[in-house]
């Protein structure tokens, strides 16, 4: 049986866009299209963002989760925020499987202690085993510069607990600013991150940070990945789950 | 990571009494344990006498440490996990948490107790816990998050017990929780497979954590030489040297190859018993091994004691001397 794929678009800031769309309408856009915006915010020890708003009303209008993290504890987070968001995805989908049957005001949560270990369950199984495809966007204006060895950490590790799962994983890779447009390819999408440190050192940062067209070229990128794959695959429910 | 969004039930002060929405089961809340990824641990005043309540937020992360307990519980003839007690939602303000009670711990935590009573105790610890992971490994489960803030050493004779089982997994899907520094992921020496090597490296990091109690960073590059050079700077490690190294690079795949080859170098003395072990099979050579250490040791005894009562008369002569 095919499970479906789960997509997400795993977006590393440290501030506020600058330039082009809104990226809280490009994330709205997003999820229609059955994707997941996550949003990772870096910051500088002892450092208050401004951007902060922004990253959350990403996250939130991309049915995604946000995070701000401190740039040594960035590993540990991006990782934790790809399953986190998974799982999410897939309880919203359990969610609705269970409001069918329950009943439109029903929650697991109305479920008697008993019974949730199951849909638990299912939710864990689903995680481990469903295909994922993630979209990475990074930031690299200036104020990021130096922040992105640590980028290259954190991507090298969260292939490590992907490739961990049971389920298959294809990652693509954009940096925006890029050198000669706004959002720059760096990796087509592949089921191994292992040569990221080939195109890392080449990264070269602006001073804009149009974080929105860079939302909409990772629209364009899924659906163009989908056109290829044709009609012929049943891509299954999740794509429903922004609807 | 901030945690203020997430731990909106970690402040249920003194005295509160948490009462269950389905089970109606009242508990009394005594003090705060600990916080553990998904909620607060506390101790509480029940009709079982005093047990441990973990209130949490999130409904599924909640039923999911359940799942396991539950599935710890049933396990025949090993103590692994907490015991179980039962899973409710205690309702206050308008909303509603999660949580879950369990047996109370009344341990201390795994470095105090082997600062309190010595380093020998390390090794006997971990011999312990490498026999209980080898049953936990038996069952189909992987530990995953272990670390010595998952440790308890309770009672008399100590036992060593396990805290807070979240990050316990099935063998073949991938670890979920975990502390980078017990994370063989973390130092590049291996994949997040929840398979019984993973929880070797983590003893033996636990192992290596306790002559480093500040723990350190991974290196740019070459995880495996910077740990064995750690490993050989300290005079706690260097002895464990050959184990820990086949712990790092995931050479041992049971925990009771581990736990035998641990056995071993805890009971030798000398160079010569180590020759003579490896001729022969495993299980004559623990007994073998044994023996002759209880013969050694009770040859040493008997020589002290002469020794001590030569001295005692020699006192006695010096001091009738004197008078």
């Amino acid at each position: 049986m095919k499970k479906g794929t789960l997509r997400q678009i795993l977006l590393i800031t440290d501030g506020c866009s600058n330039q082009g769309e809104d990226p809280v309408a490009m994330a709205a856009l997003a999820r229609e299209y059955g994707m997941t915006v996550n949003v990772i915010g870096v910051l500088e020890e002892n450092e208050r963002t401004d951007g902060l708003k922004e990253i959350e009303n990403i996250a939130l209008s991309g049915g995604g989760i946000h995070q701000l993290v401190y740039a040594r504890q960035l590993s540990h987070t991006v990782q934790m925020v790809t399953r986190k968001a998974m799982t999410q995805t897939i309880q919203g989908f359990i969610h609705k499987e269970l409001q069918t049957i329950l009943g439109s005001d029903k929650e697991i949560e109305d479920l008697p202690p008993e019974k949730r270990g199951q849909v638990v369950e299912v939710v864990d199984d689903l995680g481990e085993t469903m295909d994922l495809e993630v979209l990475i966007l990074i930031d690299t204006s200036a104020s990021m510069q130096h922040k992105l060895p640590t980028v290259e950490d954190a991507l090298l590790d969260l292939s490590i607990s992907l490739h961990s799962r049971i389920g298959q994983n294809e990652y693509s890779l954009y940096a925006f600013p890029g050198r000669k447009k706004q959002v720059e390819r760096l990796m087509d999408w592949t089921p191994q991150m292992k040569d990221i440190h080939k195109i890392f050192p080449k990264l070269s940062s602006g001073g804009v940070t149009p974080t929105g067209p860079a939302l909409k070229e990772a629209i364009d990128a899924y659906q163009k990945k989908r056109s290829k794959r044709g009609m012929l695959e049943d891509d299954g429910f999740i794509e429903e789950s922004g609807s | 990571m901030t945690d203020s969004s997430k731990n909106q039930a970690a402040n249920v002060s003194y005295g509160t009494k948490i009462r269950g929405k389905w089970n109606n089961e009242c508990y009394q809340i005594e003090k705060r344990l600990g916080n553990g990824a998904l909620g607060t641990v506390y101790l509480a005043n029940s009709r079982k006498g005093h047990v441990a309540v973990k209130v949490g937020n999130d409904t599924m992360s909640i039923s999911s440490e359940v799942n396991v307990l539950k599935q710890l519980s049933k396990v025949q003839g090993s103590v692994l996990g907490p015991f179980f007690y039962e899973m409710d939602d205690w309702e206050v303000n308008g909303k509603r948490h999660p949580f879950y009670v369990m047996e109370y711990i009344h341990g201390e935590p795994l470095f105090s107790f082997i600062q309190r009573r010595g380093k020998e105790w390390l090794g006997i610890l971990m011999l312990q816990l490498l026999r209980d992971l080898s049953v936990l490994h038996r069952e189909g489960w992987v530990f995953g998050d272990l670390k010595p803030d998952n440790l308890l050493v309770e009672g008399a004779p100590p036992k060593m017990r396990w805290l807070d089982v979240g990050g316990t997994t099935v063998i073949g899907r991938s670890v979920k929780e975990f502390t980078e520094f017990f994370d063989r992921g973390y130092w590049g020496l291996g994949s997040r497979v929840a398979e019984p090597s993973y929880d070797l490296f983590s003893t033996a990091m636990i192992i290596i954590n306790a002559a480093y109690p500040k723990r350190f960073d991974r290196p740019k590059e070459n995880s495996e030489a910077y740990l064995m050079n750690k490993i050989d700077s300290s005079s706690i490690l260097k002895p464990y040297r050959t184990i820990l190294r086949k712990a790092l690079t995931g050479k041992y795949q049971h925990a009771l190859d581990m736990r035998n080859e641990l056995f071993t170098l805890l009971q030798e003395d000398n160079p010569k018993s180590t020759a003579r072990v490896k001729t022969t099979s495993r299980v004559t050579t623990r007994k073998q091994s044994k023996k002759t250490k209880n013969h050694k040791r009770t040859r040493w005894v008997e020589t002290v004691l002469l020794f001590a009562l030569i001295l005692t008369i020699y006192t006695l002569y010096l001091v009738g001397y004197g008078f």
